[in-house]
């Protein structure tokens, strides 16, 4: 007796399986997959935001490296103030691609090559000095890319004359410049080089794994909006981590009029991802915002969707009050910087605790069982 | 009267003697695949920070020898199965997997704790009275036990269910469909049903509302004869089905094997003819022992008490929480402990201020510095975890000179797809607040209404 309930239970719960099966089919047909279409994100984000931005910001290199080369067999101030122009440039550009830690950046330490500051001055005189610098080393990497240059630019002497009065001295600093922006150009060159074979990996790996494209950007861009943004362009400067400003921390130190700059690039980069603008600015295609928004998981989705939007604008318009000139800033009035760090921060707080629980993405690899 | 006549009962020893190795094994397994999984190294040795229980301060990791508790724990697990030495084998059992529980609360999971207070249960079981290595050196095994001690574990198992689903009962579950609606949308990657059928609102209250129904039936299904056979197969389909979904490790084998003890003798007998077929003969004929119709156990008023307080205690333990003010699911103070298994969504960031008492300068800290990543999700949104992280904060940064610091937290957290609210005072010193039972005042309260048990 049981045994044939058992039988017949069997059937029947086959019988809906497989109807199950083909209600998904005819489904998949009629209608589109009702799931957010991550795919045409990861296209999206490929093809409109990732690759333009590399590729404008490998031209910005090409502009430098030429500006260096007029530099290097020319050191007067005219080409001085070129190069200074192309290396401004090139920053501002790089702010746009510095959030993308994957693939080849990831596993060359770009970012780190590109941007560690304070950059690290008594190993960059003794890298003149020594010449032959391994730029593959790790304690390299905060003597190399753009805070190196601001210090071969701005910082190696009091002030122009005697910058130019370096470089005619000898070759050491001609060198040590031009190796510089042959680093920085190599490895962006390897970077786009292998995204042309890594974009079809990056847009098929579509799943909710820690390893897949969507999860790994969703992660790369919060922590570079926790990290490389929020912590390393105004908190640690103001001293938030330490108690006292620390203001040789500031992003472009020697410069030290265009660390405003740089960050408003770098929010502005944060907001065109998140809102899902083309990197030309001209359209707009699936973004977090709108996947947000798609979810609407609770009644909150949309307000939240819009709530970080806004909160983003507020952040920007703090860091318009500040001064251009950051060291300013911090001697001047440092509770600016840290009222500006307070709006930044609270976007943090909305990215990863509210965008990831409705995303259902966890903060980085938890490897353990849940119950 | 009656009660002394239901102690009196007898039934087929079969049932202990399957449960116990069914148990032992998936410990024994549980066991190696939490060190194969590099656990014991991430969960316990690497962190240089470990988050205690209440009164278990003491109960640390061991550096390196927290493997030799591991092979300890496996090995008893391990002797329980094959019934050798069993009383001895199942108290180590219970000492060891409990002391690895105590050792950090971040890994806390309710199913942990069933396993927990299920061997604590089983201390006091004969279940090596047969089908036992301990029958084999005793020369006697036996064919009864007292009826009670099969009913012990079917009523911890009743309780775990029936709470479970009571747990449901709350209007963010029921009305929501929340926790589900953000986590089925999620599944998008499952073959067939991701893309189309996680996405339907409609199921996620299905799922919702027929998940409260299993928990709350599921014991009364199995108990009841005639719809035993049934239940027991949508016991298998519930939880292979959330295995499919959620990381929850070995948590529905545990329960799929528990349910096995609803059934009849005859079908334990059964499985025991099934695995003497497969177990060499010789060492297990019958001629080695004498065979002893009933197992007495040796101070049954001691134990029979035992137990009774044990299952009480289970009763009244997980309404503790109506003891404390304000919404659960938010303050979890009495949440622990109370089988409210995967039922709420909840996320947190939480950013340390030290505060020099003296100078008023502050500075924030780095979690990374100290936690592990799974140890500051964990510790972002449960208030006991911030508590004993800022006196951690607290000790640290004043041992350096002899200041006098103030700990404050920046503590934001969403719930069940709420928007993020400011979740801890940030005007309190928790440096200066102390751990207890009592309610904590400086959590801010839920500025929301969630209804239910």
């Amino acid at each position: 007796m049981i045994r044939k309930n058992i039988i017949l239970l069997f059937f029947t719960s086959l019988l809906l399986v497989n109807c199950g099966g083909s209600d998904d089919e005819s489904q998949s047909d009629d209608i589109a997959p009702i799931a957010y279409d991550r795919a045409k994100m990861l296209v999206h984000w490929a093809d409109k935001i990732i690759l333009p931005a590399h590729s404008s910001f490998k031209q910005t290199l090409i502009d430098l490296d030429n500006s260096t080369k007029s530099f290097v067999a020319v050191p007067n101030q005219s080409n001085l103030d070129d190069i200074r122009s192309k290396w401004l440039i090139s920053y501002k550009s790089w702010q746009h691609i510095e959030m993308f830690d994957i693939g080849k950046s990831e596993e060359i330490y770009f970012k780190s090559k590109m941007n560690s500051y304070p950059a690290f001055k008594t190993r960059i005189e003794n890298n003149i000095m020594l010449g032959n610098t391994n730029f593959d080393d790790v304690s390299n990497y905060s003597s190399q890319g753009f805070p190196a240059l601001d210090y071969m630019l701005f910082g190696i002497a009091s002030d122009d004359t005697n910058i130019l009065n370096k470089y005619t001295g000898g070759y050491d600093y001609s060198n040590y410049l031009t190796s510089l922006v042959n680093k920085m150009l190599n490895s962006t060159s390897s970077v786009i080089n292998d995204w042309s074979d890594y974009r079809t990996s990056f847009i098929s790996s579509t799943d909710n794994t820690a390893s897949s494209s969507v999860n790994k950007l969703i992660n790369d861009f919060i922590f570079y909006y926790e990290k490389g943004l929020r912590a390393n362009k105004v908190g640690i400067p103001a001293g938030v981590f330490s108690g006292n400003p620390l203001k040789e921390n500031v992003e472009a130190f020697y410069n030290k009029e265009v660390s405003k700059d740089l960050l408003l690039n770098a929010l502005d980069s944060t907001i065109k991802f998140y809102n899902g603008t083309s990197y030309d600015g001209l359209s707009s295609g699936p973004s977090l915002k709108s996947y947000l928004t798609h979810l609407n998981s609770s009644k909150d989705g949309s307000t939240l969707a819009a709530l970080i939007a806004s909160k983003l604008e507020t952040a920007k318009s703090q860091i318009n009050m500040l001064s251009n000139n950051f060291i300013n800033q911090i001697e001047s009035d440092n509770n600016k910087m840290l009222v500006t760090y307070d709006a930044i921060q609270s976007v943090v707080v909305l990215f990863k605790v509210d965008m990831l629980q409705a995303f259902s993405i966890n903060v980085d690899y938890t490897d353990a069982d849940g119950d | 009267m009656n009660t002394s006549n239901y102690l009196e009962k007898k039934y087929s020893s079969a049932p202990l003697a399957v449960f116990r190795i069914g148990f032992g094994l998936l410990m024994c397994f549980s066991i190696i695949r939490f060190w194969f999984k590099g656990w014991i190294e991430t969960l316990y040795i690497e962190p240089s920070f470990h988050f205690s229980y209440y009164g278990f301060e003491w109960v640390k990791p061991l550096d390196n020898y927290t493997y030799i508790l591991f092979i300890i724990c496996g090995i008893s697990a391990f002797l329980v199965a094959v019934g050798l030495k069993y009383r001895l084998s199942i108290f180590f059992f219970f000492l060891s997997f409990t002391y690895i529980e105590l050792m950090d609360k971040t890994t806390y999971l309710n199913h942990y704790y069933l396993i927990s207070i299920l061997s604590f249960l089983m201390i006091f079981l004969p279940a090596n009275a047969s089908f036992s290595i301990d029958n084999l050196i005793k020369k006697r095994s036996y064919l009864q036990v007292p009826k009670w001690t099969i009913d012990s574990i079917k009523i911890l198992l009743t309780i775990v269910y029936f709470y479970s689903g009571l747990a449901k009962i709350n209007s963010d579950w029921l009305f929501k469909a929340m926790p589900l609606k953000i986590w089925l949308p999620s599944k998008f990657d499952l073959p067939l049903i991701g893309e189309n059928l996680m996405q339907l609102e409609w199921v996620h209250y299905l799922m919702s509302w027929g998940g409260m129904f299993y928990d709350l039936l599921i014991p009364f299904l199995l108990l009841y004869k005639p719809t035993r056979i049934y239940a027991f197969l949508l016991v298998i389909f519930f939880h292979l089905f959330t295995k499919v979904l959620f990381p929850i490790g070995m948590f529905p084998y545990i329960m799929i094997m528990g349910s096995l003890i609803f059934f009849d003798s005859s079908f334990h007998l059964k499985i025991i003819s099934l695995l003497k077929k497969i177990i060499p003969i010789n060492f297990i004929k019958s001629n080695h022992y004498k065979i002893v119709e009933i197992y007495r156990l040796k101070k049954p008023k001691f134990i029979v008490s035992i137990i009774s307080i044990f299952l009480i205690i289970q009763f009244l333990f997980p309404f503790r929480y109506l003891l404390y003010p304000g919404e659960l699911f938010w303050n979890e103070q009495g949440y622990r402990f109370s089988w409210r298994v995967m039922l709420v969504e909840k996320v947190g960031s939480s950013v340390f201020k030290i505060a020099n008492k003296k100078t008023g300068s502050f500075f924030y800290v780095n979690n990374e510095d100290f936690l592990t990543p799974f140890q500051e999700k964990q510790m972002s949104f449960q208030p006991d975890f911030i508590l004993e992280y800022a006196h951690f904060l607290g000790d640290y940064y004043s041992s350096n000179e002899d200041q006098v610091v103030e700990v404050y937290v920046d503590s934001y957290v969403a719930l069940n797809g709420r928007l993020s609210q400011r979740y801890i005072d940030k005007n309190v010193d928790l440096y200066n607040e102390k751990e207890s039972f009592k309610h904590k005042k400086w959590i801010l309260p839920l500025k929301d209404e969630i209804k239910g048990l």
